[in-house]
């Protein structure tokens, strides 16, 4: 069974974000693989592993022909991967981003079932997934916890409100999972080593049959218009507990007449 | 303007959701003409919540056993070729996403998610967001054609009936969506559900990692929350870790709540947790690092350990009866 997991590569979640004077993220520095869609690379290799044949592809969409993230992935157990940076990119929003992403998909050759994650952890917009799938005319599952390939279809547990509803749809389709669906793997020595060599299939918006004009700023139709500070919540009261801070709590319950 | 709302069902079926009577509360306020689209089998049912919240009329489409998102979009795009809606709305949940994103694509019009405000100016929609865990407030005009498609968080308005009477049903087959309408939907599972929901309760008493294991959540924070009436939440590291169902996630990732009172029981107060959860009236935090984050937000912040603060509440609001 062959795979293309899709994988963002995004800076450091735990540093503090900025805005570039354009109000966009600030992508500097080194980027990693979103640790989101480590679940969909680890379910990847799980699910080839299984079906006992075919390969894991990895796609990213990334500036200044960024791999660091990729090669996590590669040192994961990935097979390849293709990576679309261009300078027609910067700007692009989900639906550019889809667009490039499900054209990356085609380029993959025959493909099976695509995994992403339900929604990145920089840009979180939630939507691209779906809109890859539009795009290529698959069904698509979203926001799976748990999948199972079988008889030519996937069949997943996709959370809902108020649990979880079973949905199944005939290969290909578009998968996107969320955080716990599989514990991701620690890449090996060895595996990280090998992730040195595997091949990354660099690729233009062109090569790819799309113009620029789709994309980046141009695509995006939209247009930042204010940025300013969220009002702060003031700091109450703050005590130590002496083996009393109970009935302290309970008299601020009983001020706001909740018992 | 004309809006128009992708409407969803609550939970129980037999009602529409509470995000989808905010997005109508507040597509009244911006709009001259409202209008719901309706994905499900019973909309004789949601008509009269609909039209009392603002919907003058309701397109509806039954889905079979199709994912709503799919029919849904697939129906929306045949609508919007004949009515001409100005911007469509759409709650941020997993049926509102997929119909969203596949509309998108059909109509060739880009998206604003995690929407928390919307205004407009003059004839454009402005989505305000809140990034860097709601920090920092951003507006975002669409600048090209309409229909604008945004989605916005449950929570971000209240839902209050404007006194419309019922709306009006008008049935519209369901298209065929070819390949990606052969997703079904097989069975629906219902996890437990006890006393009032995470988003909709007075009081919300959430757990985090400083519970120090998947067992003290329910003596501890089901323990309080039953006592207060309440509803139980958790933090994104508990629900990771497999202690508590992801239903009861609150923060970025999770559910935004506006309890009466919020109380924060070992959760160190990432800038994702408080997201979800700094619009609550009133915060109560329990955490043993003085310098937890959450006592910036806490009205009443204890420094101490929830094995020893929390059990002599319980007891001391069991005494009370
Ligand atoms: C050089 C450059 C500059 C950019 N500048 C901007 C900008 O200024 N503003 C802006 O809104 N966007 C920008 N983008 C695009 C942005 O990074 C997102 O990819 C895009 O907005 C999709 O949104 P999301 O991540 O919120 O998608 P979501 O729908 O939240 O993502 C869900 C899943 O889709 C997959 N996915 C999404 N994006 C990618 C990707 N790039 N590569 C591989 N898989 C992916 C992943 O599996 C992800 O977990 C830029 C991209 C590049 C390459
Ligand atoms: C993109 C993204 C999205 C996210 N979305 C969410 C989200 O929606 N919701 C969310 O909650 N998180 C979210 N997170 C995760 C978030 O960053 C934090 O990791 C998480 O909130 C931490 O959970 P915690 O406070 O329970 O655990 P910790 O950060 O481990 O904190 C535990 C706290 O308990 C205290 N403690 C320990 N023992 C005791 C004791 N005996 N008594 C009292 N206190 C004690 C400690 O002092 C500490 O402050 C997200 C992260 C990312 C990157």
């Amino acid at each position: 069974m062959n795979i293309v997991v899709f994988v963002k590569q995004i800076p450091d979640p735990a540093m503090p974000g900025e805005l570039t004077a354009e109000n966009t993220l600030k992508r500097e520095g080194k980027l990693i693989l979103d640790e989101s869609d480590s679940y969909g690379v680890e379910m990847a290799l799980q699910l080839a592993d299984k079906a006992g044949g075919g390969e894991v592809t990895l796609v990213s969409m990334a500036p200044n022909n960024e791999v660091s993230g990729l090669r996590t992935a590669l040192a994961m157990g990935a097979a390849k991967a293709i990576l679309i940076s261009d300078d027609a990119l910067p700007g692009s929003d989900a639906l550019g981003t889809a667009k490039v992403l499900a054209k990356a998909v085609e380029r993959a050759g025959e493909v099976d079932l695509v995994l992403a994650a339900t929604e990145s952890t920089d840009g979180y917009t939630g939507t691209t997934p779906a809109q890859v799938a539009e795009l290529l005319g698959w069904p698509s599952l979203t926001f799976a916890k748990h999948i199972e390939i079988a008889d030519g279809k996937a069949t997943i547990q996709r959370q809902t409100e108020a649990g979880y509803d079973v949905v199944e749809a005939p290969l290909p389709a578009v998968v996107s999972v969320t955080a716990g669906v599989v514990e991701p793997r620690y890449p090996s020595f060895k595996g990280i080593m090998a992730a040195k060599n595997k091949p990354v299939d660099e690729v233009k918006v062109t090569d790819l049959g799309l113009t620029a004009e789709q994309l980046g700023w141009a695509g995006a139709r939209q247009q930042i218009t204010s940025v300013a500070a969220a009002p702060a919540r003031e700091a109450g009261e703050k005590i130590e507990d002496d083996g009393a801070a109970h009935e302290q709590i309970v008299a601020f319950l009983e001020r706001l007449k909740v018992i | 303007m004309k809006i128009w709302v992708y409407a969803e069902p609550a939970p129980e079926g037999d009602k529409p959701a509470t995000s989808t009577l905010e997005l109508l509360t507040k597509a009244r306020e911006l709009g001259d003409t409202v209008e719901a689209i309706y994905v499900g089998a019973n909309a004789d049912a949601m008509a009269p919540a609909l039209g009392e919240h603002g919907a003058t009329k309701v397109y509806a489409v039954d889905r079979g056993e199709a994912l709503a998102g799919v029919v849904g979009a697939a129906a929306l795009a045949a609508l919007v070729e004949a009515n001409q809606p100005d911007l469509i709305l759409f709650a941020q949940s997993y049926d509102g996403r997929d119909a969203l994103a596949r509309l998108s694509v059909k109509l060739d019009r880009p998206v604003l998610t995690n929407g928390t405000d919307l205004k407009v100016d003059g004839d454009k929609a402005v989505v305000g967001t809140a990034i860097f865990g709601g920090n920092t407030l951003v507006d975002t005009k669409f600048t090209g054609p309409g229909p604008f498609l945004a989605a916005i968080r449950p929570k971000s308005f209240a839902a209050e009936p404007g006194g419309g009477g019922a709306a009006t049903v008008e049935q519209v087959a369901a298209p065929d969506a070819g390949r990606a309408g052969e997703a079904r939907v097989l069975e629906h599972h219902v996890e437990e559900q006890e006393g009032p929901k995470l988003e909709e309760a007075a009081v919300v008493v959430s757990g985090g990692r400083g519970l120090g294991s998947a067992e003290a959540y329910e003596p501890i924070v089901e323990g309080l929350a039953k006592l207060l009436k309440g509803a139980s939440g958790a933090s994104r590291a508990i629900v990771d870790a497999g202690w508590v169902p992801y239903a009861k996630q609150v923060g970025q990732t999770g559910k935004t709540v506006k309890p009466k009172v919020y109380v924060a029981l070992g959760i160190s107060g990432a800038t994702q947790h408080l997201v979800g959860m700094k619009g609550s009236d009133n915060i109560i935090a329990v955490n043993k690092d003085s310098e937890a984050p959450i006592f910036s937000v806490a009205d009443l912040g204890v420094v101490g350990d929830v094995h020893k603060v929390v059990p002599k509440l319980i007891e001391a609001l069991q005494a009370r009866g």
